[in-house]
């Protein structure tokens, strides 16, 4: 759905949908890839699931689950054969929306002129099959980042503007999970142009799929499927709501963006510093993080130089460097910029949170931290009236 | 529409030392122009295959007509840029960020604080000040160097002397400086300040900038009538690689420059 679209233009509850079996997947495959799309979508690649361009629904994961804990991700498999009963692996959208490295422009110095000359890529036109409500929300957000402010992003425009995203909603959460707290889930938020839930049960192994936008509707009647009867829309939202109830992950009750304004002197963050490797895993799995860095190159003529973007992280030390030496050098000092500003300044600066909750950066630390965890402490911090007897600065 | 706009080609049309690390570069558009700057606001300047960095205008209309930059050499970028000689050739964006709020100004006392490379910034304030002595009150400018040497402009700042009242002091003083020895709020004392009158617009390094608007306060002056310009690691200065934050600001687009009252706070957190 374009970024220019009023998500909710497109009313969800318009039309039931369908159900469809696995042979309804495979020819929504066939149709993306028939209407031109690169069609990406979650298989399994070196005992992950991954997204990666799909050829045919058959490269779906069949089957397969996940089992998440803090620094742990184990593929597991599944006697019902589910395609989505998996929570978030280890990449997100942001990887095709927001890549990891572009170029953006070249020089040439032509007859001691400078020439500027701009990139001319045409991404491909996207179709994200099994967009998890969390990460249509992590869109939303990267939306806002990157094309809501008083300038747009033109790579990252080009490449949403185009995409066509189909939602899953949720209803196998990994211990990981708290979309719940965030407000992102398990059950889908506007934005998506199709929208999936898969049942699996004693009626047979089957996907409820409703239309979003325009878009989404002339798909959908290309779909074989029969209209979607009440038992399996019951059925379907009785699963989404059960997964509500099993969030392994819980942020504390507090509004953590006062949480985080209050906390910048708590001692719990040279606990955490103490743990962390500042590798900065947590932040090129996040679905939000969106930082980058510019790299000049030159060839061996000195004549041609390149820009180009790169993912950097806030936890590299150079992130912050100034004339001087960085501003902030300590990991303590590292780690609290990038937790608050997920859950706290991120808020100022884009009108959000930066977190929605999918649990990627509590599985991909090498030494298992946990940002409910962190968040917790802090919160149990501040009520057990530490923080006011000035102990901590 | 996915294609990054690279920055536009400018030569530079002349260029002038300050002082031993510090040259003004002035730069005229090869071809198509950049929208006007106002002062306070930067741009982003690029030297070829080195890389690009901000740095503010330091006057909106050189000897030339051009867009003029005062660059101190500190590293890889700078230091390219430093040795540009008239005739060659950068690329150029912006403008970006907050300029200084000289409406705020109007009718009211102008006081410019500087220290050091920070009165690049300022010196367009200076200038439009001196261009419409009318909608403005009595202007003062305070300035500090390390020593001597390093004062940017000093012609410049001799001329300001009328009308403007002029001061300016060194930490280390050299064989023939006659002037004031101290930092730059120790200047402060010199003025018949008029708190509840007075706008004061201050750059320079982070600590200077702490302890001057500290200063003011302490003399009545309401800290949102105090204008600081910050700096922050920028790669992008449109509000999209992150690197200028400054807790909930993003110093590209909510700076750099600042109403004091919206930073006190922020700059009392160590390595925030
Ligand atoms: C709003 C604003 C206005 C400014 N105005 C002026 C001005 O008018 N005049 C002036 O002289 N200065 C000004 N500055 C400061 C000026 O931008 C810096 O001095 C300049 O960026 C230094 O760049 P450099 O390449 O010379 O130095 P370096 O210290 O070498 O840094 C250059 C860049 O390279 C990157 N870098 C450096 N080392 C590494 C590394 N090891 N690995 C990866 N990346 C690295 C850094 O991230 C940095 O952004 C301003 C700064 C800001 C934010
Ligand atoms: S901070 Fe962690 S849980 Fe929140 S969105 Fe990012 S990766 Fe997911
Ligand atoms: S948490 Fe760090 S890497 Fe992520 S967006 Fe914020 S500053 Fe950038
Ligand atoms: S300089 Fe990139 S966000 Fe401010």
């Amino acid at each position: 759905m374009s970024t220019d679209v009023d998500a909710n233009a497109f009313p969800p509850a318009a039309t039931d949908g369908l159900v469809m079996g696995k042979d309804g997947m495979a020819a929504l495959v066939d149709v993306l890839i028939g209407r031109g799309f690169t069609v990406i979508g979650p298989t399994v690649r070196d005992s992950a699931i991954v997204l990666a361009e799909l050829r045919s629904a058959d490269e779906l994961p069949y089957g397969w689950g996940v089992e998440l804990e803090a620094g742990r991700y184990r593929l597991r498999e599944r006697s019902d054969g589910a395609a989505f009963a998996n929570a978030a692996g280890p990449q997100s959208w942001k990887s095709f929306l927001h890549p990891a490295r572009v170029r953006e422009w070249s020089a040439d110095r032509v007859e001691g002129e400078l020439v500027l000359t701009a990139d001319q890529a045409a991404p491909s036109r996207y179709a994200f099959l099994g967009v998890r409500p969390c990460d249509l929300r992590a869109i939303a957000i990267q939306d806002r980042v990157l094309t809501g402010g008083a300038y747009r992003d033109p790579v990252y425009a080009g490449r949403r503007s185009g995409a066509l995203l189909i939602a899953v909603e949720c209803t196998e959460p990994g211990a990981t999970c708290f979309c719940v707290s965030m407000g992102t889930g398990p059950a889908a938020g506007p934005g998506y142009d199709l929208v999936m839930t898969e049942v699996v049960d004693e009626d047979g192994h089957r996907f409820w799929i409703r239309g979003g936008s325009q878009e989404g509707a002339e798909i959908l009647a290309e779909l074989p499927g029969r209209p979607a009867d009440p038992e399996t829309r019951e059925t379907a939202r009785a699963g989404v709501t059960a997964a509500a109830d099993r969030m392994g992950r819980t942020m504390p009750e507090a509004d953590l963006r006062e949480l985080m304004a209050g906390t910048l002197d708590a001692p719990r963050w040279d606990d955490v510093a103490g743990r962390c490797l500042t590798c900065g895993n947590c932040t090129m799995v996040c679905p939000t993080c969106f930082c980058t860095t510019t790299e000049d190159v030159t060839d061996l003529t000195g004549d041609h130089a390149e820009r180009w973007r790169l993912w950097d992280s806030c936890f590299d030390l150079d992130f912050s460097h100034l004339h001087g030496g960085p501003v902030r050098a300590s990991s303590r000092s590292r780690y609290r910029q990038w937790m608050t500003h997920k859950l706290g300044t991120w808020h100022d600066q884009f009108g959000s949170s930066g977190c929605v909750g999918c649990g990627r950066c509590i599985v991909w630390c090498p030494v298992g931290i946990d940002i409910t965890e962190e968040a917790a402490a802090l919160h149990d911090w501040t009520r057990s009236g530490a923080s006011d007897d000035g102990a901590a600065s | 529409m996915s294609t990054v706009v690279p920055p536009l080609p400018y030569r530079v049309a002349g260029t002038r030392a300050e002082t031993a690390d510090t040259r003004s570069i002035e730069l005229a558009p090869v071809g198509r122009e950049l929208p006007s700057f106002a002062p306070g606001q930067f741009a982003m300047i690029y030297a070829f295959g080195v890389g690009e960095v901000p740095i503010s205008a330091s006057a909106l209309r050189g000897r030339h007509g051009g867009l003029v930059h005062t660059v101190r050499a500190v590293g890889a970028v700078s230091t390219a840029l430093y040795r540009m000689r008239p005739g060659d050739t950068v690329g150029l964006s912006g403008p970006y960020g907050t300029g200084w709020d000289l409406d705020a100004a109007v009718g009211h006392d102008v006081l410019v604080i500087a220290g050091g490379i920070g009165l690049a910034p300022l010196r367009p304030v200076v200038q439009a000040v001196l261009d419409r002595p009318a909608a403005y009150g009595r202007l003062a400018v305070l300035v500090g160097a390390r020593t001597p040497a390093d004062l940017v402009y000093r012609d410049e700042i001799e001329s300001w002397r009328d009308p403007a009242r002029v001061e300016v002091t060194v930490d280390r003083p050299g064989p023939g400086w006659h002037g004031a020895v101290g930092v730059v709020t120790t200047l402060l004392d010199r003025l018949d300040l008029r708190p509840e009158r007075t706008c004061a617009f201050v750059c320079g390094p982070e600590v200077m900038m702490r302890h001057t608007a500290r200063a003011l306060l302490a003399r009545g002056l309401a800290s949102q009538r105090v204008q600081v310009s910050l700096e922050r690691n920028m790669h992008c200065a449109t509000g999209h690689c992150g690197h200028c934050q400054l807790g909930p600001l993003l110093l590209c687009r909510d700076g750099p420059v600042v109403g004091y009252d919206r930073v006190a706070q922020l700059l009392l957190v160590r390595e925030l």
